[in-house]
């Protein structure tokens, strides 16, 4: 059983988003570490690259294959977590600490678009 | 679609928790608990894989040598009962058709060894080639295999069977009773270390496979199966070999004699264009099949297989006879160039018991 966590929304692609203020964090969820298996290099995007909503911001490749990163929501990167570069295997122990960028919103309306944790969970199941 | 296949041993994979993935329209499992670490059970105490999955065809009658030696690039002439040769089966153009392995089981009986999403295809190719006193019998529904791979192969096995292990060399296999199971011990193997693939009838390999789970074994799903067999520099079919790469572009020449008549050797004959390289990757990023090779900003080749093995990022690559060892190129990967030093694709000594001359 995957571990969701209650206070993240998360998308179909199995990206979560943790909300404070403007600014959304973005990472991949426990079913989604599972299912790629030992995460062994990730590709961020820059600070200030701006993105649409499901537009590619990252690949992650597990030690078989390259799997694209989709950001959930609209916004501008504002912060990337470069220890997950240095140390991809966090995202498979640890992968809702593990996150990747965190973006200012564009529009957090778009937060209603995503999944709650039980819907996740139905999602995943 | 055809519904996929499952081997006897699919239960067995789903009890132990594997991940299941559909290959070569087998339901099989890519891996148990992790790739790196089953790859490094094989490296450094012993593993054993399910792969009965692979097709095995029967080839019997007086003309079999003869016919062998038609069909297949190495030479069978000197094959004894009781060995085993590597070879390529080849299309008149020098593509390859499938790399297989060929075992002389009696006088005028052989069976080849073929690779699962081949298995039709090669029946059908072989059976359009037949020539003299020749029948071909596909027995793979009725053969299970387990390859049983590692450092600690030797002494896991011995402790199941009465023959004496340590005798029988590489290439080399005989038929014992492996606890009372009627089973063809081969001494050959698809990850570099030394080892044995077991051979028995479908309706005995879970007995075997539970007998070798309850000494230790780990089991190792195709995931570690592949990194295995890439860092020892063997061929995949349909990657490093394949319809469109011949089996001299790849650097097999050891598994071809042009000294003999075959199909496809007036192809071979040719000076190739291409060749494998091996690519150290100097910047961050994994260059994965199919993703191009530049030199001088100009489209050169393609990358086969690549990975990332502990800290080395390594891959084999297709590029024309004029790169050479130390040069750097550039594979594309999604929209960078990662700079590359080209290698030896020999990137791990290979650990063989015996090596064959």
């Amino acid at each position: 059983m995957s571990d969701i966590r209650n206070d993240l929304k998360y998308s179909k692609e199995h990206e979560w988003i943790r909300v404070e203020g403007n600014v959304g964090t973005i990472g991949i969820s426990d079913f989604a570490q599972h299912e790629l298996g030992e995460i062994v290099y990730v590709e961020l995007p820059a600070v200030g690259d701006s993105f649409k909503a499901n537009a590619l911001f990252g690949t992650v490749e597990s030690v078989k294959a390259a799997s694209d990163l989709f950001i959930p929501v609209s916004g501008t990167v504002i912060e990337l977590n470069h220890g997950v570069e240095d140390a991809p295997d966090t995202i498979n122990s640890t992968p809702y600490d593990a996150w990747m960028i965190k973006v200012e919103m564009d529009d957090a309306s778009e937060l209603d678009q995503l999944m709650s944790a039980d819907e996740y969970k139905a999602h995943t199941s | 679609m055809s519904q996929l296949q499952r081997t006897p041993l699919y239960q067995s994979h789903v009890d132990l928790g594997a991940k299941i993935v559909d290959f070569a329209g087998f339901e099989m499992p890519i891996q148990y608990t992790s790739i790196i670490e089953e790859h490094d059970a094989v490296r450094t105490t012993v593993g054993m894989f399910d792969v009965s999955h692979m097709g095995e065809l029967i080839i019997k009658g007086s003309d079999a040598l003869d016919y062998l030696e038609h069909v297949c690039t190495n030479g069978l002439a000197s094959l004894e009962v009781g060995q085993v040769r590597y070879s390529f089966l080849c299309y008149d153009h020098g593509g390859v058709v499938d790399d297989i392995l060929v075992y002389r089981f009696a006088e005028s009986t052989y069976c080849l060894v073929v690779n699962a999403s081949n298995i039709e295809k090669d029946e059908a190719w072989l059976r359009s080639h037949l020539r003299g006193d020749v029948t071909i019998e596909n027995v793979s529904d009725k053969t299970a295999e387990i390859a049983l791979q590692g450092p600690l192969a030797e002494s896991i096995l011995q402790t199941l069977t009465d023959t004496d292990l340590s005798s029988l060399g590489f290439f080399r296999f005989l038929w014992a009773p492996v606890a009372e199971i009627h089973c063809l011990i081969s001494r050959t193997g698809y990850t570099g270390e030394d080892g044995f693939e077991l051979y028995v009838p479908s309706e005995n390999v879970t007995t075997l496979w539970n007998l070798l789970l309850a000494k230790g074994v780990t089991p190792i799903g195709l995931g570690a199966r592949d990194t295995l067999r890439f860092e020892a520099s063997l061929p995949l079919y349909g990657q490093e070999i394949s319809d469109s790469i011949t089996p001299l572009e790849a650097g097999f020449k050891k598994f071809v004699d042009l000294d003999k008549s075959f199909i496809g050797q007036a192809a071979l004959l040719k000076p190739r264009a291409r060749k494998l390289i091996g690519l150290d990757i100097l910047d961050r990023g994994i260059a994965r099949a199919t993703y191009p090779v530049f030199q001088d900003e100009l489209e050169i080749g393609f990358v086969t297989t690549g990975y990332k093995l502990g800290e080395r990022t390594i891959a084999l690559a297709l590029v024309p006879t004029t790169v050479e060892r130390g040069m750097t190129v550039q594979v594309a990967m999604r929209e960078k160039r990662l700079n590359a030093q080209v290698v030896s694709t020999k990137f791990k000594q290979k650990a063989y018991k015996k090596q064959e001359a």
